[in-house]
């Protein structure tokens, strides 16, 4: 309450804990999407039909998204890179690209949503579609989370210069991020 | 309760600074200890309410059809729902909360030598979480058409369409009570162990770490790498309860085994999730009273997580027969029998401490003992259960309840009380009375052992579980069995009875009992270099440093029989 | 031991329930010598006046020794275990011998419905008998049934057989079974899988006949333009030789 905790400066294994913490944060998050994405593949291998449906989703949005979410990524490393210099300035700049890729992001997805429910593909229409939307918006729920986050850190901490360590630990979530959606892309959309 | 009891406690110790209101001290506290307090009697309410819950379903089962006592006449429905949630509510909100997240939050900053966990608001958070799933849970008992009755398994097909449980709103209610509990687990988890990797005392090393929190850091862990299959399982449940999707629905083209597969995946696991902080518990009782250092510690260690690691090969033993391709038993068979190796080395090694030692029994000491002679039934009567070419026959009957009561009652009951009457004085300041200990010990130990025992024996007869009333079965309405049946509940009845004088003597105990000093029981291990109870900050301005491990006990040359940690070298030659 | 509870009631159960001995020998040797240790020690280690504790890490060769030597025999006794499952297992639920009769059995929300092969001996055949919740099956005959639910999980469980199957909507389950003439009459099938609010209700009734009941159990079954002529003799003959024992 009133006197600092000394707990929160320790650091015994060498690993700021901060970062410590984001790791094990990703590694409970692999999990739940690594049971997603193989009951994904169980039901994919079981059943020919969907492979037909997955020929309905978007590749071209999917890959369009994919640039977003890689370039965002892109920047949240030189978010990363300004921080150790202390940059304020640079460091906001970055990210504040990086919220507005993961935007992008969130505005194509919401008109893929919108154009698949218009073509009569919705949560309800198959297994694989209610897979489809499942995943892809428990993905889309993280990308949302993430850019809230970064937008608290860029303006909360980044601004008054503290907490610089935030940045990289950002960047890890973001990266987690991306790289589940590096495998949902390839499922999803791409073997048809 | 809560209140009281923590008020008591801490009416001495903030001295320093000024008074915070009783809002700020005991509700939005981020202090850990308060925050274990509040897991500990929100896991003993709840485990209250579960107990009351055994007690309706053994009457029904004893005496088919008449009133129960404070309750009334059990419909098959209402049966249904008090088995699922007594199985809900004595693993995901007793066994859980309070060994892993009651204990590990008390103990581990004590232990390790610090202020406060890492992340303490996190910590809050994971507390509110726990407690708004508490309510939910508890409200799904009250939603028109009841709570959900589908087991604590939650079987698909049966638990996806509220046109097959009958429950369209408890079904629902239970799923996102379960799941905001393992959101609150999986949060103070990354606590617990980012705290344990980070935040240790000066000097303490891996091997200096007391077994406890090495097997809080393990379950937690354990449980982090299981739970994110059922996650997204729960999601999909969710998803099919409430919208209609039909991903565990055949009709549709949905697989409801997956949700088996899912669920043991984290559900085989879990059983060790809350056996390693129980054994952790006991090993720090046992060298405590028996004097002894803890036998063999790495290799202790080294089992335990041999044996997490292995729980992530054995789930398919709960599905031999559901139907998945029988060539699987084979390899599950296997793994099965060789996870008793690592749980029999841990044994072997507890018992093996014994030897030699100058053991002393109070209250803890006999809980520990008890857990674990009872465990060991436990953990021989899986062995009948691993081997499918048995289980056969026993699966699903109450052989296999009688065998995880053997294991879970040590866990989540046995184990708890050793540690209740073992870390009382730190909790509250005072000591609990031995000689109602030992007439709680007591009359806890002989009635478990009178309820299961009789259902091994029903088990084997072939009767199986959750069935509101034998007596639709011929074969097994004989009077032989009703009288097991009966004698069952009756101790179950004489077990409830002996929890009053634990309660009385608990409550008594925080306003009268004796002031504990610091170290009552003569301890190695940090919190006992804390006062009793610890203040905001636990050590004072000083933190502890440690010099060696936490079992030095009876060490030979030296004057005491024991050596805390935090003792420089020095004052071992004044000694 | 288990037949002292409840009798043997299929060709596989000896199996089964010798099994269950060989397994309660080795862990119940075992056990009591562990118990027997662990209370052994309590007892000897007991706090004496003026007597100091040990000190023993565990941690050297000799000490480590003592408690790996055990788990290798441990080990050695799994393996005995292991073996005799194995062939247990292939017996009861991967060996399918070649049936001499079919079964149908359909599980649903709270009953249980059996097709039987009727006089010709073939399921799906306009003189199959369908019943609910009452199994008719001729002794020593080898029997094949398959599996079916309708909305949920459930299990067909019948203990004199040492047999259990859970039942998965949407799929077909094969398993066999052959019941023993010592085990003529009616007995218990329950259901093992929680399946909702009659779980604890869907009983059924088995009944395991000599060759002559069951073919009188069919002739009464079977409308009067389906009897073949055959079973018609048959069944006129057996009455008459019924009424001559009688």
């Amino acid at each position: 309450m009133a006197h600092q905790i000394i707990a929160t400066s320790r650091s015994a294994s060498g690993i700021p804990t901060g970062r410590l913490a984001v790791w094990w944060v990703v590694g409970s998050e692999i999990v739940i999407f690594g049971g997603l994405i193989a009951a994904y593949l169980l039901n994919r291998f079981l059943h020919g039909s969907w492979a037909q449906s997955a020929g309905h989703t978007s590749t071209l949005i999917g890959g369009i998204n994919t640039f977003w979410l890689l370039t965002s990524s892109f920047f949240v490393v030189l978010a990363h890179a300004a921080s150790e210099k202390r940059d304020i300035r640079t460091t906001r700049k970055f990210l504040w690209l990086t919220i507005l890729l993961g935007g992008f992001f969130m505005l194509f997805k919401t008109y893929e949503y919108a154009v698949k429910i218009e073509g009569g593909y919705t949560l309800f229409t198959s297994n694989f579609w209610s897979f489809y939307y499942t995943a892809t918006g428990l993905h889309g729920f993280h990308v949302l989370c993430g850019m809230v986050i970064m937008a608290i850190i860029a303006e909360r901490d980044i601004k008054q210069g503290k907490n610089w360590h935030r940045v990289e630990n950002i960047g890890i979530y973001w990266h987690f991020v991306d790289i589940v959606w590096i495998f949902l892309f390839p499922l999803l959309y791409i073997a048809k | 309760m809560a209140e009281v009891a923590t008020q008591t406690a801490h009416q001495d110790g903030h001295h320093d600074h000024e008074e915070p209101s009783f809002w700020s001290k005991y509700v939005f506290s981020t202090d850990h200890k308060i925050i274990g307090f509040q897991y500990l009697f929100t896991g003993l309410a709840m485990a209250i309410i579960g107990g009351f819950f055994s007690y309706v379903f053994r009457m029904q089962l004893a005496f088919p059809g008449s009133s129960v006592p404070f309750y009334g006449v059990v419909s098959p429905a209402a049966y249904n729902m008090l088995i699922t949630n007594h199985g809900t509510i004595m693993i995901f909100w007793v066994a859980m909360p309070v060994l892993i997240a009651a204990l590990g939050n008390f103990l581990i900053p004590l232990m390790i030598g610090c202020d406060d966990m890492v992340f303490p608001k996190l910590n809050r958070l994971s507390y509110q979480i726990f407690l708004l799933s508490t309510i939910v849970l508890i409200a799904s008992f009250f939603v028109p058409q009841g709570g959900f009755g589908g087991a604590w398994t939650s079987y698909t097909p049966l638990s996806a369409k509220a046109e097959y449980n009958g429950t369209p709103f408890g079904a629902p209610l239970w799923l996102l009570a379960v799941t905001l509990e393992i959101v609150a687990f999986l949060i103070g988890g990354i606590n617990f162990i980012t705290t344990t990797m980070n935040a240790r005392a000066k000097g303490m090393k891996l091997y200096d770490i007391p077994m406890v929190v090495w097997m809080i850091v393990i379950a937690s862990i354990l449980f982090m790498a299981s739970v994110g299959p059922l996650v997204a399982g729960a999601v999909m449940l969710f998803f099919d309860q409430v919208l209609g999707t039909s991903f565990f629905d055949p009709a549709a083209g949905g697989d409801p085994v997956l949700w088996q597969h899912l669920f043991w995946f984290f559900g085989h696991p879990e059983v060790y999730v809350v056996l390693l902080p129980a054994m952790g518990v006991v090993a720090e009782i046992m060298c405590t009273f028996a004097r002894k250092k803890l036998f063999g510690y790495k290799m202790i260690l080294y089992s335990s997580v041999g044996l997490g690691i292995l729980s992530f090969f054995v789930w398919a033993h709960h599905q031999f027969i559901s139907g998945v391709d029988p060539r699987a038993a084979y390899l599950f068979t296997t793994t099965t029998l060789l996870i008793s190796i690592p749980v029999a080395i841990m044994l072997f090694a507890f018992i093996a401490t014994l030897w030699g030692g100058s053991i002393k029994f109070n209250t803890p000491m006999l809980f520990a003992m008890a857990f674990l002679g009872e465990f060991l039934i436990g953990g021989v009567t899986g062995i009948w259960l691993g081997s499918s070419g048995v289980d056969v026959y026993l699966h699903d009957t109450y052989f296999v309840l009688a065998h995880f009561h053997y294991t879970f009652v040590p866990i989540a009951v046995i184990a708890v009380f050793a540690a209740i009457y073992y870390w009382f004085p730190k909790m509250f300041g005072r000591m609990m009375n031995d000689t109602w200990g030992k007439i709680h010990f007591w009359g806890t130990i002989i009635p478990f052992n009178g309820i299961f025992l009789p259902l091994f024996v029903l088990g084997a007869s072939g009767q199986h579980r959750r069935i509101y009333n034998f007596q639709n079965f011929p074969d097994l309405a004989s009077e032989n069995f009703q009288d097991l049946r009966i004698f069952a509940t009756g101790s179950l009845i004489v077990l409830i009875l002996f929890q009053i004088p634990f309660f009385v003597n608990f409550i008594v105990s925080l306003k009268r009992g004796e002031k504990a000093s610091r170290n009552p029981w003569k301890s190695n291990t940090l919190e006992w270099v804390a006062p009793s109870p610890p203040p905001h900050g636990n050590f004072g301005d000083e933190l502890p440093v440690v010099y060696r491990g936490p079992y030095e006990y009876s060490v030979e040359d030296r004057e005491e029989d024991y050596w805390p940690q935090n003792q420089p070298p020095q004052a071992a030659a004044r000694s | 031991m288990l037949e002292k509870l409840v009798p043997r009631g299929s060709t596989y159960a000896a199996d089964i329930d010798l099994l269950f001995d060989v397994i309660t020998y080795l862990v119940g040797f075992w056990f009591i010598l562990v118990f027997g240790f662990f209370l052994y020690c309590l007892f000897r280690f007991r706090r004496k006046a003026g007597v100091k504790a040990q000190y023993i890490t565990g941690e050297t060769h000799k000490q480590k020794m003592a408690i790996e030597v055990p788990h290798y025999l441990i080990l050695g006794c799994d393996v005995v275990i292991l073996i005799m499952t194995f062939f247990v297992w292939h017996k009861v639920k991967i060996d399918m011998p070649t049936p001499d009769e079919e079964v149908r059995i359909v599980a649903q929300q709270w009953a249980w419905s059996f097709y039987h092969a009727g006089q010709d001996g073939i399921l799906g055949t306009e003189d199959d008998i369908a019943t609910v919740n009452e199994l008719h099956i001729k002794a020593g005959t080898q029997y094949k049934f398959h599996l079916e639910a309708t909305d949920v999980m459930h299990s067909f469980s019948v203990p004199i057989f040492r047999l259990k199957q859970d039942a998965i909507p949407g799929r077909i389950i094969y398993g066999h079974f052959n019941a023993l003439d010592t085990v003529i009459g009616e007995w218990d099938i329950q259901c093992a899988e929680m399946c909702g609010y009659m779980h604890g209700g869907m009983g059924a009734r088995l009944f395991v006949e000599t060759p002559e009941q069951h073919a009188e159990w069919i002739a009464a079954n079977t409308p009067d333009h389906l009897k073949t002529a055959s079973i018609a003799a048959t069944t006129t003959q057996e009455s008459k030789e019924d009424a001559k024992n009688g």
